[in-house]
């Protein structure tokens, strides 16, 4: 009974981080509730926000876009066995790459811009993680030192060169030339009225893609494979001839390009300009993102939606629930990061143990206990199963009976 | 009893200043079990120490010595057995417990904090005031005494970091003295140590003895106990095989004992011919991880289609070895020349640049080195060769290549279960080790070094394991064996390289040379000293040897 059995993969992937999501809801709805408001309705509001209308929807996927860049600058890093936080850094740099191409080419057609465009941010993103990548590689310094240091060390430079480089001499405000024309990422609503006034562009392809080619380079490259037997065991990376210094490289450098490309959803895609604090956060939420998403272009992508409805949603909910601030909102964002990213493996013990419980029994036969072990281990699974059943039962029942309530509601 | 007999026996052969008090034991132990998962560190040991006697434990890398010593110290507990101290029965909780009892431990990589001085460090954890001036001042008089006693002197206000190694070792054994220690534990304490240093420390060891105190030493160095220690206890694979008055033996008896000797397994081979050198090292010398040299200028060659089998007391430097050969350690000199290609090391991935030359290479450890314990079979079955074109050309890596080869190689190899899916920590540890096998020799190297191939495994998977290796010589491939196990090496080689101390020390024809012979040169003792024997001598020699070595 010492050794504890890893989780079962649909245990790992589905049912981990939905548990996580439900105990972060249960204590946002404590925290709505303290402020005396109905949480379930709270819930409804935030849901319809998101997902119940065009325009929520659009504002949910141009936050989801971003995320999956972010998410996805976080995991490449992390198959490599580092952890990046420098996304935040990485992305506001690469504004320079992309308002640069975007200026010089605003006169021409934005088949053009886009390619391009994505070098140019992938280049300066891509640079901002590679110098942390070089220090990990040739000097073991740490990258969650040097990649939070680059973060402060981008705004500080964004800030200069915005006041001093890239402002116009006519301009009061800290924030480059505007594109106007080709420059600009085409819009979703352009094509689809559907989408409402709501920013979401042709980027939102391009995470698609992202996630994607994420795929086939873990899995269906030599690279990706490289990166991989890495992050899983450096020893045996060396073992193989891999040059683990170069790996680190590498895989920073394309977690900075692909933090880069949340660049050209903001300043192309939304403020037609380089501005201060463009990135807004979105670099740290791909960290939760990731670690929620298990590092997998499937729970990414799921992670980031989610994210993304929290965001529109949530803002939704700030102005149709007045007693609930904005402030509240970043609470209730923070706890789903909380119970998601920082705190993933609260449950992880207790499942893996109630796991190896149910194999225990299962092949009670096959497994040297002593008799009265056996009995014990029994009944104190089965007492374990069943708070288990009743548990989820309750949870099943409080989110049907949400959905009932959301659907009085919209039919009233 | 044998008990009693023995004791009897110690009685007859010590000295009077030891036997007059050698009826108590400091410790004793009794059917010590410790487990970590299925792996059984220490079982059922039993061990008696005598008060203020020096009791020597030796044994291999991994045979638990250094397990044991932390149940005594109250870093780990003990599954089941009894703890005796002073001939009372403890249940030791954890090191300050065992502190109180009187025990103390110098660990193998000191516990010392760094940036403080040594005053600071021989008070910490043992203050007894709030402010720290009236401990300092009171633990500065204690200091002074326990140098002048004990020949430990050390400047109290120096920091640590500024310290030589050997120093820093007489700080730990100042704090366990400083505390009240009777028995010292030290564990692999001349590992770190300049023979200067090494003199220093046995010289300090029989001033301790005078005083009555008990010193535990934990090595696999064999000289050091033939020099210093009453009491000899050895230990194979977690068990304690024999403990043996150490003027009644010698360093080919407790070699043997060390290594082990099952009965001999029969392999079947035919007459080796080799034919041309495949594999050449000239001069090569290697550091190890902190800088201390382990390879001191080794140079031997391979031929095709022969095994040569490198013996020696683990942890005389023929892992470093294998690893440099393998490119995976930088060697500071010499060359590494296979068919004619010298190996350049550049960067970190000299491994691939031998892989490319046409050497394959099975890792001691394979959990360490050779697979990547999380991934699925298939994906080990190509480490080390994902650049290959077999497996997909350019960039590309082609899944269902590489599930063929796989396939291929747990049909071969007779890998259970045969599943490419199932993940490779799922596997048994022999079924591991041949996927790891499988995986080299399915490349069909001209050069093959192997280190460890039966560690862990179990006798059926041994058997098809040499002959796989047996098939490679007859198959012309120059093969370098590194194992642990003297029959193994025995058995499968061609001929015998024996290491020590960093260097050949000899070789030997398999079919010609006997353990005995073996053993000697595996303790370092050339066969030309055996003629003029005696243990004592030996022991004079050795002691002599360390103080001329102080002395200058």
């Amino acid at each position: 009974m010492s050794a504890r059995k890893p989780l079962p993969r649909w245990a790992d992937v589905a049912l981990l981080p939905v548990l996580n999501l439900t105990l972060a809801f249960f204590i946002s709805g404590l925290v709505v509730l303290m402020v005396g408001e109905n949480p379930i309705e709270a819930m409804s509001i935030l849901v319809y926000g998101a997902f119940g209308y065009g325009e929520g929807l659009g504002y949910t996927l141009h936050f989801a876009t971003n995320f999956v860049f972010a998410g996805l600058a976080f995991s490449i890093a992390s198959h490599a066995g580092q952890f990046n936080i420098g996304a935040e850094g990485q992305a506001y740099i690469a504004g320079l790459g992309a308002i640069f191409v975007g200026l010089a080419l605003d006169g021409t057609h934005w088949l053009l811009v886009l390619p391009l465009a994505m070098l140019g941010a992938g280049a300066f993103g891509g640079l901002w993680g590679f110098i942390p990548g070089y220090l990990a590689a040739k000097r073991g310094s740490h990258v969650v030192i040097t990649t939070i240091m680059f973060n402060f060390i981008a705004a500080s430079l964004m800030v200069y060169l915005l006041n001093y480089v890239l402002k116009e001499p006519s301009n009061m405000a800290p924030e480059s030339r505007s594109v106007v024309g080709a420059g600009k990422m085409p819009q979703l609503r352009e094509f689809w009225d559907f989408f409402g006034y709501s920013p979401v562009n042709v980027m939102l392809f391009v995470a698609i893609i992202a996630l994607f080619g994420m795929f086939f380079l873990f899995w269906r490259t030599e690279l990706g494979y490289k990166i991989r037997t890495l992050g899983q065991n450096p020893k045996a990376a060396h073992y193989a001839g891999i040059s683990n210094s170069k790996i680190i490289m590498i895989s920073m450098t394309l977690a900075g390009a692909m933090a880069g490309m949340i660049a050209i959803n903001e300043v192309l895609g939304v403020q037609n300009r380089l501005v201060i604090d463009f990135v807004f956060g979105y670099g740290f939420v791909g960290i939760a993102v990731g670690l929620m998403g298990r590092n997998h272009p499937i729970g990414i992508a799921l992670a980031a939606i989610l994210f993304g409805a929290l965001y529109q949603g949530g803002q939704e909910l700030a102005f149709m629930m007045p007693a609930i601030t904005r402030e509240m909102i970043i609470v209730i964002q923070a706890l789903v990061i909380l119970f998601t990213g920082a705190m993933e493996g609260l449950f992880r013990t207790p499942l893996e143990i109630f796991f190896t419980m149910i194999d225990v029994n299962k092949n009670g036969g096959g497994v040297p206990v002593s008799s009265t072990g056996q009995a014990l281990v029994g009944s104190e699974s089965d007492q374990r199963r069943q708070k288990k059943e009743n548990g989820g039962g309750v949870g099943v029942g409080s989110e049907s009976d949400q959905r009932r309530q959301k659907k009085e509601k919209q039919e009233g | 009893m044998t008990e009693k007999s023995q004791k009897n026996r110690r009685r007859s052969d010590i000295p009077a200043a030891v036997s007059s008090n050698s009826d108590e034991l400091a410790i004793e132990l009794i059917k010590i079990n410790k487990h970590f998962g299925p792996v059984y560190a220490n079982r059922d040991i039993d061990l008696k120490i005598a008060k203020g006697s020096v009791h020597g434990i030796v044994g291999e890398n991994g045979a638990g010595k250094t397990t044991l010593m932390s149940i005594l110290y109250g870093f780990y507990t003990a599954d089941s057995g009894k703890i005796k101290v002073g001939g009372k029965e403890v249940k030791i909780k954890d090191s300050s417990h065992a502190l109180q009892l009187g025990i103390g431990m110098v660990h193998q990589h000191f516990m010392l904090v760094d940036n403080f001085s040594v005053l600071e460090n021989v008070i910490l954890g043992a203050e007894d005031s709030v402010l720290l001036a009236p401990s300092k001042k009171k633990a500065r008089i204690e200091l002074a005494r326990l140098a002048e006693e004990y020949e430990l002197e050390v400047d109290p206000d120096a920091l640590i970091e500024d310290l030589s190694v050997g120093q820093q070792q007489r700080v730990e054994i100042l704090k366990a003295l400083y505390r009240g220690a009777e028995i010292l534990i030290l564990d692999e304490p001349t590992g770190v140590l300049t023979p200067a240093e090494a003199a220093h420390l046995f010289r300090v060891f029989d001033t301790l003895k005078k005083q009555g105190k008990t010193i535990v030493l934990i090595t696999h160095k064999l000289r050091e106990i033939m020099a210093i220690t009453d009491e000899v206890s050895v230990m194979r694979r977690g068990a304690m095989v024999k403990t043996l008055i150490t003027k009644e033996t010698d360093p080919s008896e407790l070699a043997e004992l060390m290594v082990g000797r099952s009965v001999l397994m029969e392999v079947k081979k035919g007459i080796a011919n080799p034919g041309d050198i495949k594999l050449e090292v000239r001069d090569l010398e290697v550091s190890d991880d902190i800088g201390v040299k382990r390879v001191k200028g080794v140079s031997l060659n391979v031929r095709a289609g022969e095994i040569v089998g490198i013996a020696g007391v683990s942890g005389n430097g023929q892992s470093e070895l294998l690893e440099a050969i393998a490119g995976m350690r930088k060697p500071d000199n010499g060359k590494v020349i296979v068919k004619g290609q010298e190996i350049a090391f550049k960067g970190d991935d000299s491994a691939a640049e031998l892989r490319l030359a046409g050497l394959a290479h099975v890792p001691e450890d394979r959990h360490e080195h050779g697979l990547v314990i999380s991934f699925e079979q298939w994906e080990n079955s190509i480490l080390g060769y994902s650049d290959d074109d077999k497996y997909g050309k350019g960039l590309y890596l082609s899944v269902k290549a590489c599930k063929n080869e796989a396939k291929k190689q747990i049909e071969e190899f007779d890998i259970r279960p045969p599943n490419p899916l199932l993940k490779t920590a799922n596997f048994s540890g022999g079924n591991q080790q041949k996927i790891v096998l499988a995986r080299e020799i399915s490349r069909d190297p001209d050069v093959f070094i192997v280190g460890q191939p039966t560690r862990g495994v179990d006798i059926g998977a041994i058997e098809s394991i040499h002959n796989h290796i047996i098939a490679m010589r007859d198959a012309g491939k120059a093969i370098l064996l590194v194992s642990v196990e003297l029959d193994e090496i025995r058995s499968l080689s061609d001929r015998i390289i024996v290491m020590f101390d960093g260097n050949i020390v000899g070789e030997a024809d398999p079919d010609k040379v006997n353990e005995g012979e073996l053993g000697l040169l595996m303790a370092g003792i050339s066969s030309q000293d055996k003629d003029k024997q005696e243990e004592a001598f030996v022991k004079d020699k050795i002691a002599n040897d360390l103080a001329n070595k102080g002395a200058v």
